[in-house]
């Protein structure tokens, strides 16, 4: 018997229209695994969260997502340009998003610290020009 | 919890189609011996799959008319949608007086009740601010659907009763003061637009008894409405308790509109109720007080026992209500506490696909692994609505692989493989003469 499970998306560049599916997706699995709801929940924004982040910064990428009995780990990696100063991102309200990604109710400056709010562990990767990986524990 | 269901099978008229198996929004319906089989505890009664069966086996179940007989007295309870399905009405008292005439001894409008629930909500909202956005508990389709898949919306639930169970509550009350009758020679009777609310009689919402003793549908008393408001209309009876407020809970957004707050949203169609519940537990909106969500498209006015075209209803009840005044009935406050939900509303995770946290991992990755062989067509020739679905039915031991076609095409072709080199080792000089 398999004590976890790993699950695997490419998240598409600049579709807006398709970015949180594979969270979605996500969250539906783990609701029929019976993860108590609220660990569902976090799991369900953060890793949304960072999904948006990849389509709109990152020409999309590929999220990991392992289940195992007590934790819930996302690994979230993109080759795009990198996190120039990860302390200012981490602020509540600073964003580098462009005017017509605002324009769509989005770069609110929410996502990296909803990321860390709603994870019990985050550690992120980052390379100028070569891209970011974050990783993101939910504990069960 | 036992789980009751309104909507059922003729086996008889069952043609085994995929239909209702691809439209049913919680997967609760496959085909197996060629008969479309109802996973009770998956089905919300939301009516989808008795609007999309091309052959009429779904049916909603309710009661008979003549139930009508069975009690010494009888109200009726008729639905605010229930005004929207004539023509050219201005007064709602010629609907009011016609069932009065066709044999109930009395009347209480649900759009009355709606007019308390409304007080009664804008009164709870306000303070309850911390708890916002509250979500509607008026449609038990919705309320059933948060409680089986959104666990995390269940705290969101406006803990208030549905008009139609604070109509039966009052219209008990009267009926025993005025006739002095014990109760069970009292019928209460809910003229209704949806087979949820059947569901909802059965195993009440936030209470432990629904004093409603029938349901009949809105279809069954139109005709029989019809020839007897011809007769009533010259009649001069004022019996209408209700206004704007009340008679605009049967079509989507009037519920939010008697909270006179503009922090409000209003998603009716339970793809779309679906799709709001969905982005609402990702947080992805918030700063609303008040989310109203009905599982017919349109509101009540599009349940499945109406008879008017939801939309063409819709413009009946707003043109109606145009010259009434904006309330007739008001909130008794020494009963306000009676409307409260008496218990919560419990998560019920029908889902789950393993005992454990380690059972759903093993069974998961069983399922992940079953889809990768499927050819994810979704066809539903197995009965199961996707190959996703038919890969879980599989690991609860529901469905077997080669329920697939395509799987089985693959084994079939195998098989013959297997046999025609069994007869060539058997007949070696025939095969070289091929």
């Amino acid at each position: 018997m398999d004590d976890k499970i790993i699950l695997r998306y490419n998240v598409s560049p600049n579709d807006f229209t398709r970015a949180g599916e594979a969270s979605s997706d996500v969250k539906s699995k783990l609701k029929k695994m019976g993860i108590p709801p609220e660990a569902v929940r976090k799991v369900a924004i953060a890793m949304y969260e960072g999904e948006i982040n990849m389509v709109i910064h990152a020409n999309g990428g590929i999220i990991t997502v392992e289940i195992s009995e007590n934790c819930i780990t996302m690994v979230l990696a993109d080759n795009g340009p990198g996190i120039a100063d990860i302390d200012r991102a981490m602020q509540e309200g600073w964003s580098t998003a462009p005017d017509n990604i605002r324009s769509l109710g989005f770069g609110a400056g929410m996502g990296l610290p909803n990321m860390k709010k709603y994870s019990d562990h985050m550690d992120i990767q980052t390379v100028i020009g070569k891209g970011t990986t974050v990783t993101m524990k939910v504990n069960i | 919890m036992t789980f009751f269901n309104s909507v059922k099978l003729d086996k008889d008229k069952c043609m085994g189609c995929i239909n209702c198996i691809k439209r049913c929004p919680t997967q609760a319906i496959r085909v197996r011996n060629g008969k479309a089989q109802i996973i009770k505890e998956f089905c919300i009664d939301c009516g989808e799959c008795i609007r999309i069966c091309p052959h009429h086996a779904k049916l909603a179940s309710y009661d008979p008319i003549d139930v009508i007989n069975h009690y010494e007295y009888t109200v009726a309870l008729p639905a605010p949608s229930l005004y929207a399905q004539f023509n050219n009405i201005d007064d709602v008292n010629i609907i009011l007086r016609a069932l009065k005439h066709m044999g109930f001894n009395d009347v209480y409008e649900v759009a009355a009740a709606a007019e308390t629930i409304s007080e009664a909500s804008r009164k709870y909202i306000h303070e309850h601010m911390d708890k916002r956005p509250f979500i509607s508990s008026a449609c038990p389709s919705v309320v059933r659907l948060i409680s089986v898949r959104f666990p995390n919306l269940i705290e969101h639930i406006l803990p208030l009763a549905a008009p139609i169970d604070a109509a039966a509550e009052k219209a008990v009350k009267l009926a025993v003061e005025k006739t002095g009758l014990p109760r069970e020679k009292i019928g209460i009777i809910f003229i209704s637009p949806c087979p949820a609310k059947m569901t909802a009689v059965k195993s009440p919402l936030g209470f432990e008894s629904s004093q409603i003793n029938a349901v009949i549908a809105i279809k069954e008393v139109y005709p029989i409405l019809l020839s007897h408001m011809k007769q009533v209309a010259n009649i001069d009876e004022d019996i209408v308790l209700s206004g704007k407020i009340g008679i605009s809970w049967g079509r989507s957004g009037g519920e939010a509109g008697g909270l006179l707050t503009d922090s409000y949203l209003a998603a009716d169609g339970i793809e779309n109720v679906i799709k709001v519940l969905e982005d609402l537990e990702d947080q992805k909106f918030a700063d609303l007080d008040f989310i109203e969500l009905n599982a017919c498209s349109g509101g009540c006015v599009g349940g499945t026992l109406t008879v008017e075209n939801p939309y063409v209803a819709k413009a009946k009840l707003d043109r109606l209500r145009k010259y009434m005044p904006v309330a007739r009935t008001h909130l008794d406050s020494e009963n306000a506490d009676d409307l409260l939900f008496k218990h919560e509303i419990e998560y019920q995770p029908v889902f789950k696909i393993g005992g454990s946290i380690k059972e759903s991992i093993a069974a998961m990755a069983k399922i992940e692994e079953l889809c990768e062989k499927f050819p994810g067509l979704d066809c539903g020739s197995c009965g199961a609505p996707t190959c996703h679905a038919l890969a879980e039915d599989i690991v609860s031991g529901r469905a077997h692989e080669r329920d697939c076609v395509h799987l089985l095409r693959g084994y079939i072709h195998q098989l013959t493989e297997q046999f025609n080199l069994l007869d060539s080792l058997n007949h070696p000089n025939q095969n070289t003469k091929n």
